[in-house]
């Protein structure tokens, strides 16, 4: 993982142009978090390992949008969890602002916490049912900032939920007297109450109808310019992330498969899993979706997590795999424009997306 | 396509017929009104879509012609099956055409199977209890079935639980118990929205392939307009418990009338076309159900609204088939 | 705190919506009242005949067993010799009749539900104050705690119960206290299996999960997140655990092992009224009936509060 562990030591011009600051907040190296099960009886116990994420490594700037995607068990959530410091990574480092959250101890890292929020993937479930959507907004306020008066939490409270479209007269309402999309809101709206540097986004719009998906984006778009945040965008399919993202990281089976400038990846994927990804995004069309239908699409279904393939883990469903890809793991490597991908054949193969 | 929807013969009656449907619910709010008075005809062999947003009440239309609605919903109206009014059966006549003439795939493939039965268990049941076959045979015929839905190995498949299959493995189990007993219809309900995206396009290729090989009718039930794009004939666009746009595929997405269906296929993500990053949303959220606003129920999210839409604006059909219901005349081309 | 100024917000919220003009008129409106779970949960009650019903019964029921006895002109320790064994009549004052030994069933059958329910409630409160807080601790912090923790339940659980107790009225006597600690004792594990397995599910909310991110203690979670979603489920639990624990205690007595004379409870009653049942049936009757109808209501009422709570067809 020598190649994944300093990848964008050169490569960077491109964002460096593009993104306000030079200097990454976030440097993830070589991030891996292991799981481990125990199956069998009382006495031939063995114990299963699942390697959830396994040799991360990317970089992060000031104001720009990483987007992660993955189906579900890439390891996409638990990457963010591990981020946040939700989960114990079995190796590597997380350095924020060039300190490694990975070695705090609890209360150290509760310090931290400020900087980094997170807005989860279902709008019900991220809201606690029995408290108020101002409760829920200031929460975070009332942790960090114990002795705030109740009038200066309020007047916060209604500015944010003004900043995210809300009402600030629903302030005494309950989650469950707002819409999927207004949940989202309130979540977002907790978690830019501290002022953050970065949001981790996990999968915030997959549970929201089409419609409500592009309003959410578009917020999160709007504040970010307007903040300057950091963000991490995950998805499971690369259709809204494009609209969002400056960069993209594709993950399978907890491996990074790609990654590359938002524009490149989409108009000629280095990966034959990008690639499939892409080809797998219903388009809005009854005459394309027809002639797309007989295109190559993604066959076969997701090897056991406990137990990965040998060589490259997408072999078992790559269209393109030849022998080498049964036994060497291609490492993470850099192409053409400073992008990154993990596929021996990256440059032999042509992915170009026409216009369709 | 929308010529293959011709290929029923002119003359037979449709195989479903839904007249002046209404839904309702007794919530602690007061009374939530689901659905507000939908027709619809469904011919022989049709694939029909009724997409919408969550509450649009197209999910709660295909309970209500099951017979599935919660405990605290009342259905009226008509759902013509074959000749007799689904709404007026018993629950065990209802017992008699769900499974055997109708069958109905949910959203969530985990929570429709039985996780302490083995596969072959629940779908041998299935076909023992309506087609009278014996054990040996209704075996075999499981396991075709969960060939033809492209299970690879099905013979020795067949004997696992159903955690021991992948979430799209079990949507097409799903579709294949669905399938066993040959229905006349079939209704998906968000068949895909619990899968990865991947699996999505497999489950649709599914979809596509078994409309062209049976005479069964699909309902297809989605809030992604994408997701239909390939496999529907007609589209029915539902907005807060009625019937806003109906027309063929074509027209639906190279002809939307209703500027509700506009902003749907705006907010659409689309990977086939190059720039344009933005995504245009439909402002404002769904109108709360309790308090339906009189007139126009898109009015407040739409930009050509008008004073004209304080009135409930009527359902304007077409001799195509096409029906809108928005005051205005619109026939938009989308650029392609 | 540093807030950012009101013109970008006003800018934010602008680009939000074309249409500024709600957010205007809803900064002068007052703050819309929010309808939580727990009113919704209340008015679904409401809704529900026989748990309504049930409640105002035992309303009634714990007014009468307080009260009643100062109605009567009998006292419950008072022999009348003139009346033994009577039956019931108005003109005597003994509304319920009186037994072998010419005592008022009326007042005795009060007397004795005061201590029935008085167990009942008393010994839950004690299950729920020791499972509820063994439970979430188990559940919260998981791991070999909550292993540890739930083994010493597995084997307090495998003791024979009524061994246990017949045990202890053996070797400490016949106390009052002894019940309530005796079956108190007992009933908590179930109460902290449950409240356990509701924190185990609730940790991993992503609520939990959200606080846990945004820096929250542990305690504040426990407190704030936890707890007040566990109050549904243990109220429930409460409301099916005071019968249960009536019964038991009624067992007891019929066994002989309960209250003792000249107290009584309903178990004891109706211990006493069988061996009377063929001659004198009402000595029997009514202790039964005031008994069956407490177990009923909470029954009901604990039915009624599950699907209240727990609203399985909300559309």
């Amino acid at each position: 993982m020598n190649a994944a562990a300093k990848p964008q030591a050169k490569g960077q011009a491109k964002t460096e142009a593009a993104a306000p600051e030079r200097k990454p907040v976030l440097r993830v190296q070589d991030l891996s978090v292991h799981f481990s099960d125990h199956v069998g009886h009382l006495f031939s116990r063995t114990t299963r390992t699942l390697k959830a994420v396994e040799g991360i490594s990317f970089e992060l700037y000031g104001g720009e949008t990483l987007g992660i995607v993955g189906e579900s068990g890439s390891g996409k959530s638990t990457l963010a969890r591990a981020i946040l410091g939700l989960v114990k990574p079995r190796r590597g480092r997380v350095l924020w602002m060039g300190e490694d959250l990975v070695q705090l101890e609890e209360e150290e890292m509760r310090a931290r916490r400020k900087d980094i929020q997170v807005v989860f993937q279902d709008p019900v479930a991220s809201l606690n049912p029995r408290m108020t959507a101002g409760d829920i907004i200031a929460e975070p306020l009332r942790t960090f900032y114990p002795h705030m008066a109740n009038l200066q939490v309020q007047e916060r409270t209604r500015g944010m939920m003004k900043m995210v479209g809300l009402l600030p007269n629903q302030i005494n309402r309950y989650p469950h007297e707002f819409s999927g999309g207004q949940c989202q809101r309130i979540s977002i709206a907790r978690s830019l109450v501290l002022n953050p540097k970065l949001i981790i986004c996990d999968e915030p719009v997959s549970a929201l109808d089409v419609s409500i998906q592009a309003q959410i984006v578009n917020l999160l778009r709007s504040l970010q310019k307007k903040l300057g945040l950091s963000l991490i965008f995950i998805a499971h399919d690369l259709s809204v992330v494009r609209h969002i993202s400056d960069r993209i990281l594709v993950m399978y089976m907890g491996r990074a498969m790609e990654l590359a400038q938002r524009d490149d990846l989409y108009r000629k994927p280095l990966h034959p899993y990008t690639n499939a990804l892409i080809k797998s995004v219903p388009i809005p069309d009854p005459d394309l979706a027809h002639a797309a239908r007989r295109e190559n699409w993604l066959t076969g279904d997701m090897p056991s997590p406990f137990n990965p393939p040998p060589g490259c883990v997408f072999h078992t469903r790559c269209p393109y795999a030849v022998n080498r890809c049964h036994a060497d793991i291609p490492a993470l490597r850099r192409l053409e424009h400073g992008d990154w991908a993990a596929c021996h054949r990256a440059e032999g193969l042509d992915l170009s997306v026409g216009d369709g | 396509m929308a010529a293959e929807a011709q290929k029923v013969p002119a003359g037979k009656p449709p195989i479903l017929r839904i007249k002046d449907l209404k839904v309702s619910f007794d919530t602690p709010d007061g009374e939530v009104h689901a659905v507000t008075g939908l027709d619809f005809e469904l011919a022989h062999g049709e694939t029909l879509a009724i997409v919408g947003e969550s509450g649009s009440g197209k999910s709660q239309t295909a309970m209500a012609i099951m017979g599935l609605l919660a405990e605290n919903g009342t259905a009226s109206g008509a759902a013509i099956f074959d000749d007799q009014d689904l709404m007026q059966l018993s629950q065990d006549e209802l017992n008699e055409v769900r499974g055997k003439e109708i069958s109905m795939i949910f959203q969530d493939p985990m929570t429709a199977l039985n996780p302490y039965l083995t596969i072959e268990k629940q779908m041998i049941e299935v076909i023992m209890h309506h087609q009278g076959l014996g054990r040996e045979e209704a075996r075999a015929h499981a396991v075709e079935m969960l060939r033809a839905v492209r299970i690879a190995d099905p013979e020795e498949r067949i004997h696992d639980y159903p955690h021991q299959y992948s979430g799209g493995m079990r949507q097409r189990v799903l579709i294949a118990m669905g399938l066993l007993c040959e229905p006349q219809l079939l209704i998906a309900d968000e068949p895909t929205t619990a899968l990865d995206v991947t699996v999505q396009a497999q489950i649709i290729h599914l979809i596509a392939e078994l409309r062209q090989k049976s005479s069964m009718s699909i309902i297809i039930i989605t809030h992604d307009l994408a997701v239909v794009a390939d496999i529907a004939d007609h589209i029915i666009v539902m907005y807060a418990g009625q019937m806003v746009e109906r027309g063929t595929a074509r027209d639906i997405f190279y002809r939307p009338q209703h500027p509700y269906t506009q902003g749907l296929l705006r907010s659409v993500p689309r990977l086939d076309r190059v720039g344009g990053t933005a995504l245009q949303a439909i402002p404002g959220n769904p109108p709360n159900p309790v308090s339906v606003p009189a007139g126009c129920r898109f009015r407040d999210r739409c930009e050509f609204a008008q004073d004209a839409c304080k009135e409930d604006p009527p359902l304007r059909e077409t001799d195509d088939g096409r029906a809108s219901r928005c005051v205005l005349e619109m026939d938009r081309e989308v650029s392609r | 705190m540093q807030l950012p100024p009101k013109e970008t917000l006003l800018a934010m919220a602008a680009t939000e919506t074309a249409d500024d003009d709600p957010f205007a008129a809803a900064l002068a409106q007052e703050p819309v009242r929010g309808r939580s779970l727990w009113s919704d949960a209340w008015h679904r009650l409401l809704k529900n005949r026989a748990a309504v019903t049930s409640g105002v019964i035992m309303i009634v029921m714990v007014l009468m067993v307080i009260f009643g006895p100062m109605l009567s002109e009998w006292s419950g320790d008072y022999t009348d010799w003139d009346h033994t064994a009577a039956p019931p009549s108005l003109e005597t004052g003994h509304w319920f009749g009186t037994d072998a030994v010419g005592r008022d069933i009326f007042v005795r059958t009060l007397e004795g539900g005061r201590i029935s329910l008085l167990v009942g409630v008393v010994a839950t409160l004690v299950s729920l104050i020791i499972g509820v807080s063994y439970g979430a601790i188990a559940g919260y912090y998981g791991g070999s705690t909550d292993k540890l923790m739930m083994r010493i339940v597995d084997i307090i659980y495998a003791l024979p119960f009524m061994f246990f107790v017949i045990l202890l009225m053996v070797v400490f006597g016949r106390n009052i206290l002894l019940i309530f600690v005796a079956i108190g004792a007992v009933n908590w594990l179930d109460m902290a299996r449950i409240v356990r397995g509701q924190t185990l599910g609730l940790k991993n909310t992503e609520y939990v999960e959200a606080a846990r991110a945004c820096g929250v203690g542990h305690w504040a979670i426990i407190r704030r997140h936890i707890v007040p979603n566990l109050i549904g489920v243990v109220m429930v639990y409460v409301t099916l655990t005071i019968p249960q624990v009536i019964l038991v205690e009624s067992f007891l007595s019929f066994l002989g092992l309960g209250v003792q004379e000249p107290m009584s409870s309903w178990g004891a009653l109706v211990n006493d009224g069988a061996q009377d049942m063929e001659s004198a049936p009402w000595t029997l009757a009514f202790p039964a009936a005031f008994l069956t109808i407490t177990l009923y209501c909470f029954n009901y009422i604990g039915d009624g509060m599950r699907d209240a709570l727990d609203p399985k067809d909300k559309s």
